[in-house]
């Protein structure tokens, strides 16, 4: 079958879906590729470093619609590419789709034969994060939305102490510790910021806290973990401690970038006017949320306005400006849903509804529209590990006890057996008793001390060791029973070659260990 | 020249002490060298006080010849094994120390030169019944650990049908058979006893570890360690000679604690490994549900790419390694990294190989210097802050369902958090599980990315790109 990529339409649109990097990996599904003229020349691909790894180059952007079996894009088509419907039967689109949004166009695509992947409706479950398109974008846009922060910002963001004065460092606040807001925590780190970080969901914490970032909470305990890892909405009395949290917080930070979305719904207003005008002049507020109303009151999509000095960023286009390396991103999560859609890698796609991953995806399956798609149940509800911690506290209780009742019982099974020995053994039994005794305790008090790398040594060595039993056949061999002799003398030989070939392989064994 | 029995009896406490000072020695690799040294001192010494002690007279050039061509085999052996196989080695010459037990515990009760009255007679004949019982097990146990070992026998543990009460048969039999040893007058009647005995200790020494897993040896040829030093001691007892007694127990200590450190390294008590039949239960999850499209796999370049991008690599040898003999090659790049400035460490699970302290010796073997060579527990905080961790054939010491999944059979037992780094590399033939029969979710991990083939040619190809 034959891939096409396309030249993005959008103006501002400078990504491209597949890089020649990835072209490599799909010849090797079996398909051949065709690349629309300059479509990866914005983010700097050339169309000779496709056609080195085996891609054809098409002139125009009709003939790849015609010819191709599987077309590949980032944006959902738009009107004008959909509306002719230039998606021939028997092909494939994959692409950014928003199928809630572009219903239309979504239903004018529902032709026979026709199959739609949305690279936006990965289902939120581990298997499938390789295909995540969404996350690679948001950490991409949550590392640019740092550097942009960072070109409106007139200072540095590490601090330093130099001839000329000292540098206090600058003050980000991360709001949303989602996939872009944890990109941006680092990022922000990585230059020396001083980070701090708030997420309604708890259970992040840990991670804001592993980037070096500090973990903010309000007083109120709730958790805002919603379905599929997503937040939701919270309530009143929490939404006033988080202001006023943060209405204190615009007082200090120098940086605020806001995250926070929720699904179906537009975005939450967090920052009110009376926070941007606590802010210093100067400071810099970037909403990632602005492509869907904005964070903050003041937020214009892809615009910068300036509000009493402090600039407020609704840029859309985060990823756009990285295009190189969100291409590349994208184009491997295509290409790893390309993996799943040919297991038998000959170069046909094969859809497998049953599969989770791909029946979410699918959001036109052979002109029948597929979404949105069945909810995918959770595995193990939270309850059941309560109860299983319980039990284990209750296994760890019993544990303790008999641990305690133990030694007790050992000792005094020791004391018996002891008394038992002494009341029956003749004095020459027991002096021997004593020396093995000692013998074992000298043992147990040496052998803790061996360096566990050299266990293996230890065993040759004491294999070696043990061959000792070599003096009792000494001492037997002058028997005069010739029978007896040949017995002593088999096991005489046997033990030498234990002796010499223990203490030989040890010494080899330990030179090898050098620092 | 002949010494007296006292003078030969000074003689072997001298040799005792040095034989302490061999095991000492081993507490660290600069001193390992000097006590390996003292060991074959002391077995000099108790040799030769031996020989011109009281007891033997005669036969001198036949024991020259037999310890001079027993030694030349010795030598041979040790010169040739490879490091992979020590396993195997030391299962073998466990069970010939096993053997000496028995011949000498034979040799003893057929002496008629020996007599001893009353309660002496019945502890003597007491010493040598269960002198050749911890030998024949000894024996039989090694030599069947040493097939395991070396593939002549299957891995997989052997499950008879009512396992644990046949052995407990079987021990009912000798406790029985050992009353009338003891207790019977006659002489042919005693080694009639004596010889069912050795038969019944022989075949139970065949199914005790027959039934013990292949991830399990360590623990198996450690607990054989202990018998051979425990059947030298009772060889010793019955002799009424204090060195072999002291020795004996001197091995028999070292074999027992090792065999509990590594149970510890399980997480799992000395009875279950005995016991065997480990990783036998169904694992819980199907496979099916998660198999070889659900990886991400990765290719040589990009391991490379990775490493090279690194500040910080911790490999994770396991038994694949030994296996694919792939420890010269990873050193290698282990150099090439080094010289990059990236600091690379060797993490070593108690358990990880086949004998324990294995891994130590393969690395070792390859001129990996033992101070970038860390245990679990040192090693095991620092996985947060590593770039990339590659495992290396190594499955169920880096199985997170160990700590996170309270129904799998590995639960509780301490593993390597590699997934705890930014990315984990595992190097794996296949998607088969490991020793344990449990299915890894390291495997499907985010940041996990499976380079699939022989450990050894991936390696290689690995080198090649860094090199270039």
């Amino acid at each position: 079958m034959i891939i096409g990529i396309l030249k993005e339409v959008i103006e501002s649109e400078n990504r491209v879906a597949i890089t020649p990097a990835v072209v490599i990996k799909i010849l090797k599904l079996g398909y051949e590729v065709q690349v629309e003229k300059s479509a990866g020349a914005r983010a700097n691909y050339t169309d000779s470093a496709y056609k080195q790894v085996g891609a054809t180059i098409s002139e125009s952007s009709s003939e790849i619609w015609n010819q191709s079996d599987i077309i590949i894009k980032v944006n959902p088509p738009e009107k004008s590419e959909s509306a002719s419907s230039q998606l021939n039967g028997n092909s494939s689109l994959i692409s950014f789709f928003y199928p809630r949004q572009n219903k239309e166009i979504l239903k004018s695509m529902a032709k026979e034969n026709v199959n739609v992947f949305a690279m936006d409706c990965v289902p939120r479950i581990t298997r499938a994060q390789k295909m995540d398109a969404l996350s690679s974008m948001s950490n991409v846009a949550g590392s640019r939305a740092v550097i942009e922060a960072s070109h409106l910002f007139g200072r540095f963001f590490g601090g330093q102490i130099t001839a000329a004065g000292k540098i206090s460092p600058a003050k980000v606040l991360v709001i949303g510790a989602g996939v872009s807001g944890l990109s941006a925590i680092g990022a922000a780190a990585s230059l020396g910021a001083i980070v701090r970080a708030f997420d309604t969901r708890p259970e992040v914490k840990e991670q804001v806290e592993s980037l070096s970032a500090e973990f903010l909470t309000v007083d109120i305990k709730e958790d805002g973990a919603g379905k599929g890892g997503y937040a939701k909405v919270m309530s009143d009395e929490y939404i006033k401690s988080e202001h006023k949290l943060f209405e204190e917080q615009c007082k200090e930070v120098d940086i605020i970038i806001t995250t926070a979305l929720i699904p179906g719904k537009p975005a939450p207003i967090l920052l009110t006017e009376k926070m941007i005008s606590l802010m210093k002049p100067g400071s810099v507020v970037v909403d990632l949320a602005a492509e869907r109303g904005g964070n903050c009151c003041y937020t214009k999509k892809d615009q910068v306005v300036n509000i009493k000095g402090v600039n407020i960023v609704g840029y859309t286009d985060l990823p756009s400006r990285l295009p190189s390396q969100s291409s590349q991103l994208y184009a491997t999560n295509v290409y790893h849903l390309l993996c799943d859609l040919t297991p038998e890698k000959n170069g046909k796609i094969n859809i497998n509804m049953d599969d989770q991953v791909i029946r979410g995806m699918t959001v036109i399956n052979n002109g029948e529209i597929t979404f949105p798609p069945p909810e995918i149940k959770k595995a193990a509800p939270s309850p059941v590990t309560s109860t299983k911690e319980t039990k284990k506290q209750n296994i760890l209780i019993t544990k303790k006890s008999i641990k305690k009742t133990f030694p007790v019982i050992k000792f005094g099974l020791a004391l018996l057996t002891l008394i038992g020995i002494g009341s029956v053994s003749p004095p020459s039994f027991m002096a021997h008793f004593t020396v093995f005794v000692l013998g074992c305790f000298v043992g147990y008090m040496v052998v803790w001390n061996v360096t566990s790398a050299l266990h293996t040594p230890l065993m040759s060595v004491t294999n070696a060791v043990s061959s000792i039993i070599i003096i009792g056949a000494l001492i037997q061999i002058s028997s005069d029973n010739i029978v007896l002799t040949v017995m002593a003398s088999l096991a005489i030989f046997i033990t030498s070659i234990n002796i010499v070939g223990g203490f030989a392989v040890t010494k080899r064994m330990l030179e090898m260990f050098k620092k | 020249m002949e010494i007296s029995l006292e003078l030969s009896k000074a003689l072997y406490i001298g040799a005792t002490v040095l034989f302490v000072l061999t095991l000492g020695g081993l507490s660290n690799q600069e001193t390992s060298r000097v006590g390996n040294i003292y060991g074959m001192l002391g077995m000099t010494i108790a040799i030769i006080a031996t020989l011109l002690g009281p007891n033997v007279t005669k036969n001198f050039g036949l024991i020259f010849i037999l310890m001079a061509s027993g030694g030349i085999i010795g030598i041979y052996l040790a010169k040739k094994v490879q490091m992979t196989e020590m396993p195997e080695l030391v299962a073998i010459l466990h069970s010939l120390v096993g053997m000496a037990a028995v011949l000498v515990g034979y040799v003893n009760f057929l002496d008629d030169t020996i007599s001893f009255m009353g309660i002496e007679k019945t502890i003597h004949l007491i010493e040598i019944y269960i002198g050749v019982f911890i030998g024949m097990i000894t024996f039989s146990g090694s030599v069947i650990a040493f097939g395991k070992l070396s593939g002549i026998i299957t891995g997989n543990p052997l499950m008879l049908p009512a396992r644990h009460y046949l052995n407990l048969l079987v021990l009912i039999f000798i406790f029985y058979f050992g009353y009338e040893f003891v207790n019977q007058s006659l002489f042919d009647d005693n080694l009639i006893s004596l010889i069912i005995m050795s038969i019944l200790s022989f075949l139970f020494g065949v199914h005790l570890i027959m039934a013990i897993g292949g991830a399990d040896m360590p623990v198996a040829v450690s607990m054989l360690n202990s018998y051979s030093g425990w059947a030298a001691s009772a060889m010793g007892f019955m002799l009424g000679n204090d060195l072999l007694i002291v020795v004996g127990a001197l091995v028999g200590s070292s074999g027992a604690i090792l065999s509990y450190i590594m149970c510890k390294a399980m997480n799992r008590s000395f009875i279950s490994v005995i016991a065997g039949g480990f990783g036998t239960d169904t694992p819980q999850q199907t496979p099916s549900e998660q198999n070889q499209a659900d990886v991400i796999s990765i290719d040589v370049k990009e391991v490379s790419n990775l490493l090279l991008s690194a500040k910080k690599v911790i490999i994770i040898p396991g038994y694949g390694l030994a296996v694919a003999q792939a420890q010269f090659i990873v050193y290698e790049i282990v150099k090439i990294l080094k010289d990059k400035n990236i600091d690379v460490k060797f993490a070593v699970h108690p358990v990880a190989g086949r004998l324990p302290g294995h891994m130590n010796v393969l690395l070792a073997e390859a001129r990996v210097p033992y101070d970038i060579v860390f245990e679990m527990d040192e090693i095991n905080g620092e996985f947060s802050d590593t770039d990339v961790s590659i495992i290396i054939g190594a499955n169920d010491i880096v199985n997170p369902s160990a700590l996170d999944d309270p129904n799998s059979p590995i639960a509780g037992m301490p593993v390597l958090e590699c997934w705890k780094g930014k990315t984990s590399i595992v190097l794996k033939r296949s998607m088969a599980t490991g020793y344990a029969g449990v299915q890894n979710p390291l495997f499907f991990k985010q940041n996990t990315r499976m380079l699939f083939g022989d450990a050894k040619e991936s390696m290689d190809a690995v080198l090649v790109t860094l090199q270039t």
